[in-house]
């Protein structure tokens, strides 16, 4: 019989391992570059211990080093004080692709499809060969492992190249080090990625040693977060794969099948779907035609039922503690923080939480800073491809006061965080949310919330910058148009205090350095007696003041001077000392929209 | 002397200024000024001086905010500074103004634009010239070429010139103080301002002055007020037709309306600089059309400046609504040189002989 081109190609034919295939689609696990997947590596093993810090209801501490072992070659170490690894798990944990505990749980978590790590240990055995050698103890009365592990890429099963017990000194916890070929080139990138990780994970405390260097992330919450607990699936968002799998699984009659195994499904509406479906509530689930068990997925996403539990199942960072650790991590003038009540897309459960800030630190200009992040992971790639990219362009943020162009402008950080027991993401690579309408209304709901807050923040502002701007008139540059117009008229200068406590009627503070001498001058224009706390800081020690300030303190080269004094409506007080001045002046004990400060040596 | 008298004038004007101020902080007010607001939409047309000056708009600048505060403490320097010149009987240009400010600390100027501007308003405010203020500009004079017989006071003594016979091939220079000139005689038939000096070079070397007795001033594009004060003196005193020739442009038709209207930003004394008679020859824009001159496109921003033009009311005429509207339609724009793609000639034998004659000047050579 002759061989038929079928028969040709029927002998190329054969099954393809998910190793074998992730090796030749690197990208789509975050491989594709040697400076990615370092990053890559860093933040699959970082989300790997906060997830199972998180389910062990410990305060992570972590701890991340980069090390260069060769030309090119680095060795990365990401040690946690999590539960720890059963030996007998450790390798198929990261010698195994698609091994995980998590994927059939319907719950937020940073890891799902235990894809992440097993890559980082394909990567390592690809670039240089070397297996990756992992540590794990689960508790102080249990001897710690060390296994150095590798993937059989054509099976995808573990590969033990040795395992033995050793001493630790962790009580629990992992450790996991691997070695490949990359580049430290994205070392801003990857402390960007760690800042925003310690930004979202509030209760962790983030280690870092890069080739030398140590940085660190501090935690700023001492509460664990509750593990979210994983629900059962919502009728309306299952497909019909699954669901052929569950009633396969399943020896109960159809009305019990849906009571025990969905979400917001009572007996009631059991049978009032079953009825829809055309189907006998009694009758065994297992007996289901095909077509019936598509009438009846049919039936179930027609069904009224509640939206899933979104309390339980999500963990929100709250609006707190996103306030106080971007507060930590970004020097800014105004921070306000919001979570949304929880939402349901396609019967998955989600919630939407986001911050902006302004000011501060941060850069006056180009384009806002956007912090992206799904399930509290960074997302640092593909910003323009991110719905939560698409819903800060399209809003209108003239409304609030901020330039735009495309994106928001200037000095303002954008935070966006999408909790999901089912991130949507664009790609595999997990790097963009996709642009789900449920989701994206949430999201532009919040920044439009968060956008009006902002608006009263800088109208404020600008009311202050306004009165600000007064007093340097009227206190700076006045008292310089007096002088300079009475040597025209060749007249006395005139008293320009009158005009001062006409137009202020506040507590005036000046301060004015002339020849080597620093004089502050509270002049009280109020109908009040004011008793403030003047606090001088400056690099004078001015020990000659007079009169002598009550407390005199000094850091680094900066005295702070403290005077206590009481200023009668109309009267002046004033201090005098030897010095070069500069500076700056705080006034405390009377509230500030009645006390101006100037320095009249400022340009 | 009647220098003298000026003098005066601008050094009690001046301080009356300051006195005002050191009023009202005696009295416990912000300092405070009012000026007219110099912009398109406070130009009005006075019918009885035929030019344009400066609308009833006002603005207040009161010491209140910082900047405004800043301004006043600026001008204050500044009249400071003028009252020491006056004593002194110095005087300075614009430039050096700017420079001596350096050492005013927080009045010090940030561009010369702003101690210009400045000036500007205390001539408003004093109804004076700067040159009172014995401040002058530092850029030279633009040139005349004709049959003109005058009179100069210079530093060194009374100088009588005669424009053609005295002067070289560049022509008399005006000075930037031209008050202290004396018309003595003419014997012209009109004068003509061109707007570049290759056109007026062309027409002396083809002795358009002396054929058709015309006096030739060079305006050095948009011109500057001494040149604008010459033409409105000559205007005046001999009653002598002026007419403005220029590029065929939109820049080119604000340098016809300076002359004729008076500028936006020196409203305030359009009657002492503007010469309201002062006519157009071109280049028109229908010119452009009817001798196929060679053209270039216009940018975007000459189709800006022409629809601009549309709203200015100093182009409120039927003829410029004509003209620009024409411009706009065929999207070109000529220089006057470019009549030489007829030959060397053809600008001083047809054109402007035609152009002149169109308008009414009875040509006598």
């Amino acid at each position: 019989m002759a061989v038929t081109l079928a028969d040709e190609l029927a002998r190329q034919q054969r099954s393809i391992s998910v190793a074998e295939f992730f090796e030749k689609n690197k990208h789509l696990l975050g491989f594709d570059s040697p400076t990615r997947g370092i990053i890559t590596t860093v933040k699959e093993a970082v989300d790997n211990a906060l997830d199972a810090c998180e389910e062990a209801g410990v305060l992570p501490d972590i701890y991340v080093g980069i090390l260069r072992c060769g030309q090119d070659v680095f060795r990365i170490i990401v040690e946690d004080n999590g539960p720890g690894i059963v030996p007998e798990q450790i390798p198929f944990v990261f010698g195994k692709l698609l091994y995980g505990s998590r994927f059939h749980q319907i719950r937020q978590s940073r890891g799902q499809q235990g894809i992440g790590i097993s890559a980082a240990v394909l990567y390592a055995q690809l670039t240089t060969g070397l297996p990756t050698i992992v540590i794990s103890r689960t508790g102080p009365a249990l001897p710690a492992y060390r296994y150095l592990v590798q993937i059989d890429i054509q099976t995808n099963e573990p590969r033990i190249a040795g395992k033995e017990v050793v001493e630790w000194d962790r009580t629990h916890g992992t450790r996991v080090q691997i070695e490949f070929k990359s580049t430290i080139a994205a070392k801003k990138k990857l402390l960007e990625y760690l800042k925003y990780t310690s930004v979202v994970n509030p209760h962790a405390r983030i280690r870092v040693e890069i080739d030398g260097e140590t940085f660190l992330f501090e935690r700023v919450s001492d509460e664990a977060i509750t593990c979210p607990k994983a629900i059962k699936p919502h009728p309306h968002g299952i497909e019909i794969g699954q669901l052929m799998r569950m009633i396969a699984a399943s020896s109960s009659p159809c009305d019990e099948f849906l009571v025990s195994n969905f979400s917001r499904i009572g007996k009631k509406t059991a049978i009032e779907i079953c009825q829809s479906a055309g189907l006998s509530p009694r009758s065994p689930v297992m007996s289901l035609s095909p077509q019936d068990q598509k009438n009846l997925l049919a039936a179930m996403q027609n069904a009224r039922v509640p939206a899933p539990p979104t309390q339980t199942c999500l963990s929100p960072i709250g609006e707190e503690l996103i306030t106080r650790s971007l507060e930590k991590e970004f020097q800014m003038d105004f921070v306000k923080a919001r979570t949304r009540p929880g939402s349901v897309y396609s019967g998955h459960p989600f919630l939407v939480e986001a911050a902006i800030g302004y000011g501060g630190k941060l850069s006056p200009d180009g384009n806002a800073t956007i912090l992206r992040f799904a399930n509290r992971v960074p997302l640092m790639y593909q910003q323009g491809a991110c719905a939560i990219t698409a819903c800060i362009a399209g809003i209108t943020w003239k409304n609030y006061n901020i330039a735009q162009s495309g994106l928001p402008l200037g000095p303002v950080l954008i935070l966006v965080h999408v909790a999901s027991t089912n991130v949507p993401f664009t790609s595999e690579s997990k790097d963009a949310i996709a642009g789900i309408p449920e989701i994206e209304r949430e999201i532009t709901l919040v920044l439009q919330e968060l956008g009006r807050e902002l608006k009263t923040y800088l109208s404020q502002r600008d009311k202050n910058r306004l009165a600000e701007d007064r007093a340097r008139a009227v206190c700076a540059i006045i008292p310089d148009i007096a002088s300079k117009v009475a040597e025209i008229v060749e007249m006395p200068v005139p008293d320009t205090s009158l005009i001062e406590g006409r137009i202020m009627r506040r507590i005036v503070v000046k301060k004015v350095t002339r020849d080597g001498r620093v004089r502050i001058e509270v002049r009280n224009h109020t109908g009040t007696r004011g008793a403030i706390s003047l606090y001088d800081i400056s690099p004078d020690a001015g020990r000659d003041a007079v009169p002598p300030p009550a407390i005199v303190t000094e850091v680094e080269g900066e005295y702070t001077k403290m005077w206590q004094l009481e200023v009668a409506p109309g009267e002046m007080w004033a201090a005098e000392y030897g010095g070069s001045g500069g500076g700056t002046v705080q006034v405390r004990g009377v509230s500030p929209e009645n006390v101006a400060v100037v320095d009249l040596d400022a340009e | 002397m009647q220098n003298d008298t000026l003098e005066k004038k601008a050094y009690e004007r001046l301080i009356s200024i300051a006195m005002q101020w050191y009023r009202q902080m005696e009295e416990g007010t912000i300092p405070s000024i009012t000026l007219p607001t110099r912009t398109k939409q406070n130009i009005a047309y006075d019918d009885e001086s035929e030019v344009w000056k400066l609308g009833d708009r006002e603005s207040v600048r009161s010491a209140h905010t910082a900047k405004s505060a800043l301004h006043l403490l600026k001008m204050s320097y500044v009249i400071w500074f003028l009252k020491t010149q006056l004593r002194e009987n110095r005087s300075s240009t614009l430039r050096e103004l700017y420079y001596i400010s350096e050492g005013w600390k927080k009045a010090k100027f940030s561009a010369q634009d702003e101690s210009n501007y400045l000036i500007e308003d205390l001539e408003i405010l004093t109804d004076l010239q700067r040159e009172a203020f014995h401040l002058r500009p530092e850029e030279d004079g633009a040139t005349i070429f004709g049959p003109l017989r005058l009179k100069e006071m210079t530093r060194r003594g009374e100088r009588v010139i005669h424009c053609q016979e005295d002067v070289g091939e560049a022509g008399y220079q005006i000075p930037s103080n031209v008050e202290n000139i004396e018309f003595l005689e003419h014997d012209a038939s009109c004068v003509i301002a061109i707007e570049t000096g290759g056109m007026f070079a062309r027409l002396i070397e083809n002795g358009f002055d002396e054929e058709y007795n015309a006096i030739l001033v060079h305006l050095k594009g948009q011109p500057a007020r001494s040149t604008r004060r010459m033409l409105h003196r000559i205007s005046d005193e001999f009653h002598l037709p002026v007419y403005v020739f220029t590029d065929g442009d939109p820049w080119s038709y604000r340098i016809y309306a300076s002359v004729a209207y008076g500028a936006i930003k020196s409203a305030h004394m359009s009657e002492l600089l503007a010469t309201p008679r002062a006519q157009f020859i071109g280049v028109q824009p229908s010119d452009i059309r009817d001798y196929n001159l060679p053209a270039d496109a216009l940018t975007e921003k000459d189709i800006a400046a022409l629809q601009s033009e549309l709203s200015d009311p100093r182009f409120a005429s039927d003829y410029w609504k004509e003209q620009i509207s024409l411009q706009l339609s065929l999207g070109l724009k000529s220089e006057q040189q470019a009549f030489a793609a007829r030959g060397l000639d053809f600008v001083t034998r047809e054109y402007l002989p035609r152009r002149l004659s169109d308008m009414g000047l009875v040509i006598r050579s």
